[in-house]
C-alpha cells in the first residue's frame, strides 16, 4: 500500500468522522445538512445516466416520488411499528421505483438525445398530475407521514444519520460501478450509440440497468425524505420536477457531468449558494440563483470537475503519450 | 469451400432510388474479397444491408449458414459478423485502453459479466492489439485526441478484440498517410492468414485492392457491375467506364 491510497482513505476516513459528528456540531443545521446528502444523492443519480451514458434524463423525479408514496402508504396501511415501518416501507419504495423505472425505461430509452429529454420530461408532470387525483394516497391534498416517536429533536438527528448513510452507500456503489465493465460500456454508449450496437454491445440491457440504479437510490431517498418533511404534496413535494427535478440535472453540470466528484462537489456548491442566497438575497434569491447558473454555463460549461480535468488531465488517468527514448529532436 | 457470407439477390431502395438491385455476393470462408465501384454505387448500402443496419426489400443474406436478414445489428455482431465504418467511430472521451476492453468479446455475455471489471488478459490482449497496429505509446490517450488515421486503426484494433470471424472494412486506407498503407496492407494479411479472419474490404484505392484481394465485385449504379479476379476486373471495359463516367 503506497503514500497515495493511505492518504486517499485518511481523506474518506476524516470526511466521514466530520459527517458523523456534523450533527452534534451544530444542531441548528441538521435537517440543512441532511438535505445537503439528499442533494448529493441527487446529483449522484442523476449523473449515472446525464453524464455517464449520456442519456439526460428530466424524469428521475418520478422514481424519488414513488418510493415516498409507497413509504408513505406502507407506513400509514401495513400495521407495523414505527421503525420496521419506515425501513419496509423503505426497501418496498426502492423496489417500486426500481420497477417503475424497468418498464418506463423498456419504452422510452428507445429514444435518443434530445428525444430522450423531452419524453422524460413529460413523465414527472404526468405523475404530479395522476398522483393529485388519485384518492387512496390522498389526491390533491397530499399525504402525512406517521410522528417520530422518540423525543423531541431526535427526529431531525435520526433522518440526517439516515440520509446520510444512503450517500454514504450511494457513492462507493457508483465508484465500483464506474471502475469495471459496467462503467465502460455505458461511457461507450455516451460515445456512440451505434459504434456499441454494432460491436455487439447489448445496449438496451444497460441501459435500463442504469436508470433502475438511479432508480433504487432515488427511491429510498424518496422514502427518507417523505419522513423528514412530514408532509406529502404531490406536486410540490413528491414530484417536485421544477425544484429538485431541475435541480439534480443544474448539481450534476455544475460539478462536472460524468465525472465521480463532480455531482458530489456540484451538490455542495449548489446547496450552500442557495442557503446563503436565500438568507441574504431574501427575494432575489431565485435571481441570484439564475445568474450564477448562467455565469457557470457560460464560463464552466463541462462544470468544475469537467473544467479541471481538461486543465489537469494527468489528475484524472488521462496519461499524456509516452515519449519513447528515441523519439524526439536531439539537442 | 464454404462459404461464410452468401448475399443473393438483394434488394434495397430508398423511395424512388435503387441502391442495391438484386445484387449476389459470397464470400468463401478465409479469403479476402474486395468491393469496388464509384462513389454513389451502393457499397455502403450493402455493407450496411449485411449488417442488420437497415431492413432489406428482397432477397436473402445468410452468414454461416443463418439467415440474418431479419436479426438485428447487436445480433449480427454476436454471431461474429463485424464492420468497421466509413467515418470512424470510436468511443472518444474513453482512453485507447478503455475502447479496446469494452470491446472485448467478453462484454456481450449474459448478466453475470455486466459488474465484473474487466480481467488482466483483457487488457493484455488489448495492450498486444495496440501494439500489433502500433498505437501502444498512445495506449492511455483519450481516442478523441488521436488523429484520423490513429483513429482509423484504433478503430481496426477494437474489431479485432472483439474476434469476428468475419470482418468488413469500409475503405480502410482512406485518411491514412500513404507512407503507412504498406504496413496495413500487411496487417490485414495476417489477420486474415494468422487470426483467421475472412475480410470483405470496401476500397477506393486501387493498388491496394488489387494486391490484397482474391476475388473482386464490382458495384455500379445499384447494381453488380462486373465480378472476378483482381485481372481480369481490372481489364473489365465496363469497369473503367464505370469509373471515368462513361454511361
Amino acid at each position: 500500500m503506497n503514500n497515495v491510497t493511505l492518504g486517499k482513505i485518511a481523506a474518506y476516513g476524516a470526511l466521514i468522522v466530520l459527517a458523523l459528528v456534523a450533527p452534534m456540531l451544530a444542531p441548528d443545521y441538521r435537517t440543512q445538512m441532511a438535505f445537503l446528502w439528499v442533494m448529493i444523492i441527487f446529483a449522484l443519480s442523476w449523473d449515472l445516466l446525464g453524464g455517464q451514458m449520456g442519456y439526460n434524463s428530466f424524469g428521475n423525479i418520478v422514481f424519488f416520488g414513488v418510493g415516498m408514496y409507497v413509504c408513505a402508504v406502507i407506513q400509514r396501511d401495513a400495521g407495523l411499528s414505527y421503525y420496521p415501518g419506515l425501513f419496509t416501507g423503505m426497501g418496498v419504495g426502492a423496489l417500486f421505483a426500481v420497477a417503475v423505472a424497468a418498464v418506463l425505461g423498456s419504452g422510452i430509452l428507445g429514444l435518443r438525445g434530445h428525444y430522450f429529454a423531452i419524453g422524460t420530461l413529460g413523465l414527472g408532470i404526468a405523475a404530479g398530475e395522476f398522483a393529485s387525483a388519485w384518492d387512496y394516497i390522498g389526491a390533491g391534498s397530499g399525504m402525512v407521514t406517521p410522528l417520530y416517536p422518540g423525543e423531541v429533536g431526535g427526529r431531525e438527528s435520526f433522518f440526517y444519520y439516515v440520509v446520510f448513510a444512503l450517500a454514504a452507500v450511494t457513492f462507493p456503489v457508483l465508484r465500483w460501478l464506474y471502475a469495471g465493465r459496467f462503467g465502460l460500456a455505458i461511457n461507450a454508449i455516451r460515445d456512440d450509440e451505434d459504434k456499441a450496437e454494432a460491436m455487439g454491445l447489448r445496449t438496451t440491457r444497460y441501459k435500463i440497468t442504469a436508470w433502475c440504479i438511479a432508480a433504487f437510490f432515488l427511491g429510498l431517498t424518496g422514502a427518507a425524505v417523505g419522513n423528514i418533511i412530514g408532509f406529502i404534496d404531490p406536486r410540490d413535494v413528491a414530484f417536485a420536477g421544477p425544484t429538485f427535478g431541475v435541480w439534480m440535472v443544474l448539481m450534476a453540470i455544475l460539478g462536472g457531468k460524468g465525472t465521480l466528484w463532480g455531482p458530489v462537489v456540484g451538490a455542495v456548491v449548489f446547496h450552500v449558494t442557495q442557503e446563503l442566497f436565500w438568507t441574504y438575497f431574501l427575494g432575489w434569491q431565485r435571481v441570484a440563483m439564475g445568474l450564477l447558473i448562467v455565469l457557470i454555463v457560460v464560463f464552466f460549461p463541462t462544470g468544475i470537475f469537467g473544467w479541471a480535468r481538461e486543465r489537469w488531465p494527468g489528475l484524472f488517468g488521462h496519461k499524456v503519450e509516452e515519449v519513447l527514448p528515441t523519439a524526439g529532436p536531439t539537442k | 469451400m464454404t462459404l461464410v457470407l452468401e448475399a443473393r439477390n438483394v434488394r434495397k431502395a430508398f423511395g424512388g432510388v435503387i441502391a442495391n438491385n438484386d445484387i449476389t455476393l459470397t464470400v468463401p470462408e478465409g479469403k479476402i474479397i474486395g468491393l469496388i465501384g464509384p462513389n454513389g454505387s451502393g457499397k455502403t448500402t450493402l455493407f450496411n444491408s449485411i449488417v442488420g443496419f437497415h431492413p432489406i426489400e428482397g432477397g436473402s443474406i445468410r452468414f454461416q449458414g443463418q439467415e440474418i436478414s431479419h436479426l438485428r445489428v447487436p445480433e449480427i455482431a454476436r454471431l461474429g459478423l463485424l464492420r468497421t465504418f466509413q467515418q470512424t467511430r470510436i468511443y472518444g472521451k474513453m482512453t485507447c485502453v478503455q475502447n479496446m476492453i469494452i470491446s472485448s468479446p467478453r462484454t456481450q455475455q449474459g448478466w453475470r459479466f455486466m459488474f465484473r471489471p474487466a480481467t488482466p488478459e483483457d487488457t493484455r490482449k488489448a495492450e498486444e492489439l495496440l501494439k500489433f497496429v502500433g498505437l501502444y505509446t498512445k495506449r492511455h490517450l483519450r481516442a478523441g485526441d488521436l488523429s484520423f488515421g490513429q483513429q482509423k486503426l484504433l478503430e481496426f484494433a477494437m474489431a479485432l478484440m472483439n474476434e469476428p470471424k468475419m470482418l468488413m472494412l469500409d475503405e480502410p486506407t482512406a485518411g491514412i498517410n500513404p507512407t503507412l498503407i504498406n504496413g496495413l496492407m500487411n496487417r490485414l494479411r495476417r489477420v486474415n492468414r494468422e487470426f483467421g479472419i475472412t475480410l470483405l474490404v470496401i476500397e477506393h484505392n486501387m493498388r491496394v485492392i488489387m494486391n490484397l484481394a482474391e476475388y473482386i465485385y464490382c458495384l455500379a449504379h445499384g447494381e453488380l457491375l462486373a465480378e472476378g479476379k483482381p485481372e481480369d476486373v481490372q481489364n473489365d471495359r465496363r469497369v473503367i467506364d464505370a469509373y471515368l463516367g462513361a454511361h
